[in-house]
């Protein structure tokens, strides 16, 4: 049966600069993928050309439909949702509103449901639900930007980055609600700085360095893996924060 | 720029054009009212398409230089040659005053300001009595040499055209050099640009009186060819027009403005001659189809015609590499440097309620690297930015080499020794390597404008041109140094921005996450660099998140958190901190 | 000063300042949403007070037919843009909305107008017309640029403004118009007599922001404009098409253009041109309040038409240039209270 997301020899180009070279990836159901790598080694660029923001050369295909004449309003509807690196959350609207945004193309009925979920995934954002979005802590705009993502019942979350900038404690709660998402049914691609807490919760991994794939495979084989180790781990294991 | 003689072929061609036997003097009152329009786009390239300011305005510009020589010869008798100066520096004095007020404008608010008086000023024309009102001002001498006036659209030819030549080789030579790059860095913010000492509201000024002298010199002529000047050709919509023309033609190009005035003039007379042929006598048809050409122009070619056309020259013009012998002396240093090369004393930052820093304190001593680590969020990067002047601190104070800079400008606080690279790049993509490296050494060279367009500039220009070549060598990217700098992988741009702070000449260099996107070589490279220049007497402040990069690298660290200091000490002390594990470094390997 | 003239001065500023209020609004909302200076703003009021002067009439106004052409047009760059991916749905909604509705309007039109139609049904007739234009143009002129920068956008408005400005001397020809009254009803409060036409101004503009703040502020749609307008990226990533945003956008600021054209056309003789003055100064407005806020630029309106009505008895050859160059000191004052903000363009 095929994947959920199947990806097969995609390029991303910005002008001249090739910025994704010849990179095939599948997610299925009920699994979390995490893309691993250095900064500006493409990871970025794939999530946002998966979803339609960016162009690209090559197949992406969701729940066995190619994707290429979708555009990102298109792909929002058939299932698959971003939450960008910069949330890009509407933030002179209070956190309600972003909520109810997020389910602008379901259907009605299923609004209620959504709102329910995420306010019990994250209480956090019922408590401050009157409250401008803008004005919101980095942790907890993360969370609304998931929430927001989450109202459109997704069968395929991505995120990008969801640890950036925040403090290890609400590293922590993110990285527990994103295990969660699974139980519920929904797949996950996680793109990462912070190697070992996405190779802890992930299913599958890819290793990216300079546009490419280098490495692919069981997360925990590739939190094994000497190269990973040495060129990720190691200095994570000093520098970033473990959760 | 070298190649003249594409330059001096079209020159050739168009003195030629008139001495044809048989040219209909309609196609040389086409040509002339193309060379007209060239000359106000040409400002508009430079104002627009380089320095990113969009003015509708010019239109006005030119009833200035116009009106100006037409009150003075008509109701003073004075000498069309006497007026010229006049109405430029009319043209110029207006733009003086109306730009202080709209160069400051950002985003939309310039255009838009520049449509409002650009409005305003044609009903100030259309109104006044002494400008003759609506009928305007009629009666105007022809120019002439000694006997020979100037009278048939065949002669007055040649004074517009070596006009439009003469601006546009003053244009191209103003663009190549200190003063041009500083202002191709406009459009693209002005944090950097001021960062290596570029006036930047000094430099917003300077186009756009520019651009308004070669509207008033196209008024001018326009004058002394029609006779006579009314408001109309002043109006809002003669405005709109030039801006197009700089659109279509290629609004970053100098000969796009020719180009660009060369297709809206004749697509109009087409238009106004042909149409009522096809559709009968009806009125306004032309500016019917005028308007929905100009939309489906836009829709097919938005980047203009001029750089379509170059992308599909067979040949390329060459680019001649800078001779690197010349070299610059170095910046004036203390005799006697105190060892605190940086004292930073309860710096704090508030951005409303929320305390960036929070009263923050460290030195950085002469030949030393010292590391700025923490998570995201924590301050590192506002600290930068308040050593640099790009904010300034709500309280403490900072000072480089016993100078207090609490207040100070980022201008002058590179003119200290401090120099810097940006989190988020921030180079001048259709510049070369070479060109934004070269505004990294602003401060050492002294050209100003009218000597560049004069190219009076050249010993000055090679000998910037020269250092920056030399930082460019230095860090490795000697074979990119003719290529666009957008063009360039985000880590080799990190890289460029290094060369760029190098060529300050600083005594401080601040790198804000240089080693990001690089790998593992080209890490150790820039750490064996980084190690070179400290032993040859700088000192580095960076911020880094590759602890390996920053452990092996650093004299000493300072860790932030939640805009606090938390930890400060050499790296081994660091890594065995409690609180740093605790707060950054999570657990201890 | 003669109270009496000032207490008419004020009056008549505040009746036109009414209706600055109205464009300012229109141009503030699309160009948060789509980013376009909307110069053709002046046309929508042109083309709904002479097309209801014409209707009043008994004739019919060529903009239906425009309305027709500019919908087949849309019609066609639809097809064309779906050509890879044809769906039976989606091309019956793009004949719907730009064939059929078209023709539906001058069907109407045809079989209603006489000399005899009512008042209320002609304004109706209007106001689709003019709808359907700004919901034409926007698929013609503005969503293939949607990607491109202000500056471009903003050459094309001028575009769409010439070539329209140039159809409606075709339509409407070079003489003036006047529309009959909303309503003939008047009364005098004091020394200053309050028209019905008076009241109407001030109870339409009214009635508009009411309506607007109730659509942004409590409508999924609205919420979904203002979203469109805050974060593009954002809007799009949960769905929301910046082409439909667009759309309604454009729509409301056609209606918005044509209800001041018909509000005004009863006041004074409109020409062809006129409506490019009268949408520069809603436009004065719109940029005194900072493009951004709709309190800030309903009052700007107001001051700008008092200023206006003043200029307009004490100095009356330079109104223009005073209204005008209102804008200078206010620039002033916006330049010296924010300091330049850092912006990323391209």
């Amino acid at each position: 049966m095929s994947a959920l997301l199947q990806v097969s020899d995609v390029h991303i180009a910005y002008g001249k600069v090739e910025a994704v070279r010849g990179v095939s990836l599948e997610v299925g159901d009920n699994e979390i993928v995490t893309i691993i790598g250095a900064n500006g080694a493409g990871k970025t660029t794939l999530l946002n050309a998966i979803m339609g923001v960016l162009p690209l050369k090559g197949l992406t295909a969701f729940a066995g439909a190619d994707m290429a004449l979708l555009d990102i309003e298109d792909r929002v509807a058939a299932g698959l949702s971003l939450v960008p690196e910069h949330r890009e959350l509407f933030a002179t609207m209070n956190v309600e509103d972003n909520l109810q945004l997020g389910a602008f193309r379901t259907a009605k009925a299923a609004v209620a449901q959504s709102f329910e979920r995420v306010y019990t995934l994250f209480p956090r954002l019922k408590e401050r639900r009157k409250q401008l979005a803008g004005t919101l802590s980095g942790g907890e705009q993360q969370m609304l930007a998931m929430g927001r993502a989450l109202m459109g019942a997704p069968r395929l979350l991505m995120l990008d980055e969801p640890s950036l900038g925040l403090a290890p404690i609400i590293v922590a709660d993110i990285f527990r609600t994103i295990g969660e998402l699974r139980a519920a049914g929904v797949s996950v691609l996680l793109v990462e700085q912070n190697a070992q807490a996405a190779l802890k919760i992930a299913d599958r991994a890819y290793v990216m360095e300079l546009g490419e794939f280098v490495l692919s495979g069981p997360a925990s084989e590739i939190a094994t893996n000497q190269r990973v180790a040495a060129s990720y781990l190691g200095f994570a294991r000093e520098g970033e924060s473990a959760i | 720029m070298t190649n003249r003689w594409p330059l001096l072929v079209f020159a050739l061609v168009m003195a030629v054009i008139p001495l044809i036997p048989g040219m209909p003097p309609f196609w040389i009152v086409l040509l002339d009212n193309i060379g007209l329009a060239a000359l106000v786009a040409m400002g508009l390239v430079l104002l627009t398409g380089v320095g990113g300011l969009t003015s509708f305005g010019q239109a006005a510009f030119c009833g200035f230089g116009a009106y100006t020589t037409a009150v003075l010869t008509v109701s003073y008798g004075f000498s069309p040659w006497v007026t010229l100066p006049l109405s430029l520096l009319v043209s110029g004095i207006a733009a003086v005053i109306l730009g202080i007020i709209t160069v400051r404008l950002s985003g939309h608010y310039l255009p838009l300001g520049t449509i409002a008086w650009g409005i305003g000023l044609y009903y100030l024309f259309s109104k006044l009595e002494f400008l003759g009102r609506n009928d305007g001002i009629s009666g105007i001498p022809p120019l002439s040499i000694g006997t020979f006036r100037m009278l048939d659209p065949g002669t007055i030819y040649y004074a517009i055209w070596l006009a439009v030549l003469i601006s546009a080789v003053l244009t191209m030579n103003l663009l190549d050099s200190r003063t041009g790059r500083a202002i191709r860095a406009l459009r693209r913010g002005h944090i950097a640009a001021e960062a290596f000492g570029v006036q930047t509201p000094r430099a917003k000024l300077l186009v756009f009186i520019y651009a308004a002298v070669l509207a008033g010199l196209s008024g001018w002529l326009y004058a002394h060819f029609q006779r006579a000047a009314t408001p109309t050709p002043f109006g809002a919509q003669a405005g709109i027009e030039y801006l197009f023309i700089a659109v279509v033609g290629g609004a970053g190009y100098v000969w796009g403005a020719v180009l660009g005035a060369g297709i809206v003039v004749i697509l109009k007379e087409i238009l106004q001659s042909y149409l009522p042929l096809i559709f009968g006598g009806q009125s306004q048809l032309e500016t019917i189809v005028f308007g929905m050409l100009l939309v489906v122009l836009l829709q097919l070619a938005p980047t203009g015609v001029w750089p379509w056309l170059m992308s599909r020259l067979p040949f390329r013009l060459s680019r001649k590499h800078p001779d690197t012998a010349p070299t610059l002396p170095a910046r004036e240093r203390l005799a006697t440097a105190p060892s605190v090369l940086l004292h930073i004393e309860k710096a704090r930052k508030q951005f409303g309620g929320v305390i960036a820093v929070n009263d923050v304190s460290f030195d950085v001593q002469a030949r030393e690297i010292v590391a700025l680590i923490g998570p995201n969020g924590a301050g590192k990067s506002t600290t930068f930015n308040l050593i640099t002047g790009v904010l300034t601190a709500t309280g403490g104070s900072i000072s480089v080499l016993d100078q207090n800079i609490d207040n100070a400008p980022p201008q002058e606080v590179v003119k200290l020794g401090v120099s810097r690279t940006f989190q988020h790049v921030k180079l001048v993509p259709d510049m070369t390597v070479l060109e934004n490296v070269a505004i990294g050494a602003h401060l050492r060279g002294s050209s100003g404008a009218v000597s560049s367009m004069l190219r009076l500039d050249r010993s000055d220009e090679a000998r910037l041109l020269a250092e920056a070549a030399r930082q460019i060598e230095r860090v490795g990217l000697g074979d990119q140094i003719d290529q666009l700098a957008g063009s360039l992988s985000l880590g080799q741009q990190r890289i460029v921005e290094i060369a760029r702070a190098l060529c300050a000449d600083p005594v401080l260099l601040l790198l804000d996450e240089p080693a990001a996107g690089l790998r593992h070589m080209e890490k150790q490279r820039l750490a064996a660099l980084l190690r070179q220049l400290r032993d040859g007497g700088m000192s580095v402040l960076l911020v880094e998140h590759d602890m390996g990069f920053v452990m092996d690298l650093a004299d000493r660290v300072v860790v932030l958190d939640f805009g606090t200091k938390i930890a400060e000490g050499v790296p081994d002390a660091i890594k065995s901190n409690p609180d740093v594990i605790k707060a950054y470094l999570g657990v201890s390997a | 000063m003669n109270t009496t003239i000032m207490l008419f001065l004020i009056q008549d500023g505040i009746t036109n300042g009414a209706i600055y209020a109205l464009l300012g609004l229109a141009l503030v909302l699309v160009f948060a949403v789509t980013r376009v200076i909307l110069i053709p703003q002046g046309e929508f009021v042109t083309y709904g007070a002479l097309s209801y002067a014409m209707l009043a009439t008994g004739n019919v106004p060529g903009t239906v037919w425009l309305a027709v052409a500019m919908g087949v047009v849309a019609c066609g760059l639809d097809l064309f843009a779906m050509r890879r991916a044809l769906h039976v749905k989606k091309i019956g909604r793009t004949v719907a909305i730009n064939i059929a509705l078209p023709l539906a309007i001058l069907a109407l039109t045809y079989s209603l107008a006489s000399a005899k139609t009512p008042i209320a049904v002609n304004l109706v007739l209007a106001l689709l017309i003019v709808a359907t234009i700004g919901l034409s143009l926007y698929r013609i002129a503005f969503q293939p640029l949607a990607h491109t920068s202000v500056l471009v956008l903003l050459i094309a408005s001028v575009g769409c403004h010439l070539a329209l400005q140039g159809l409606g001397l075709v339509f409407f020809g070079a003489e003036g118009l006047r529309g009959p009254a909303l309503s003939t009803a008047a009364f005098t409060v004091g020394p200053l007599r309050f028209t019905g036409q008076n009241i109407a101004v001030y109870g339409v503009t009214i009635a508009f922001m009411v309506a607007l703040w109730l659509f942004f502020g409590t409508t999924l749609m609205g919420k979904a404009l203002r979203a469109t307008a805050i974060n593009r990226l954002g809007a799009r990533l949960v769905g929301i098409r910046t082409t439909l945003s667009g759309q309604i956008a454009f729509l409301l600021a056609a209606v918005i253009g044509a209800i001041s054209g018909i509000l005004i056309v009863p006041i004074t003789t409109l020409y062809y041109d006129t409506g490019f003055l009268i949408g520069l100064k809603g436009f004065i407005a719109a940029i005194i309040g900072g493009l951004v806020s709709y309190p800030l630029t309903a009052v700007a309106a107001l001051i700008v038409g008092t200023v206006e009505a003043f200029s307009s008895f004490y100095a009356s050859n330079f109104k223009e240039v005073i209204v005008f160059f209102l804008i200078i000191p206010v620039l002033v004052l916006r330049s010296l209270a924010a300091p330049e903000v850092e912006e990323e363009k391209d």
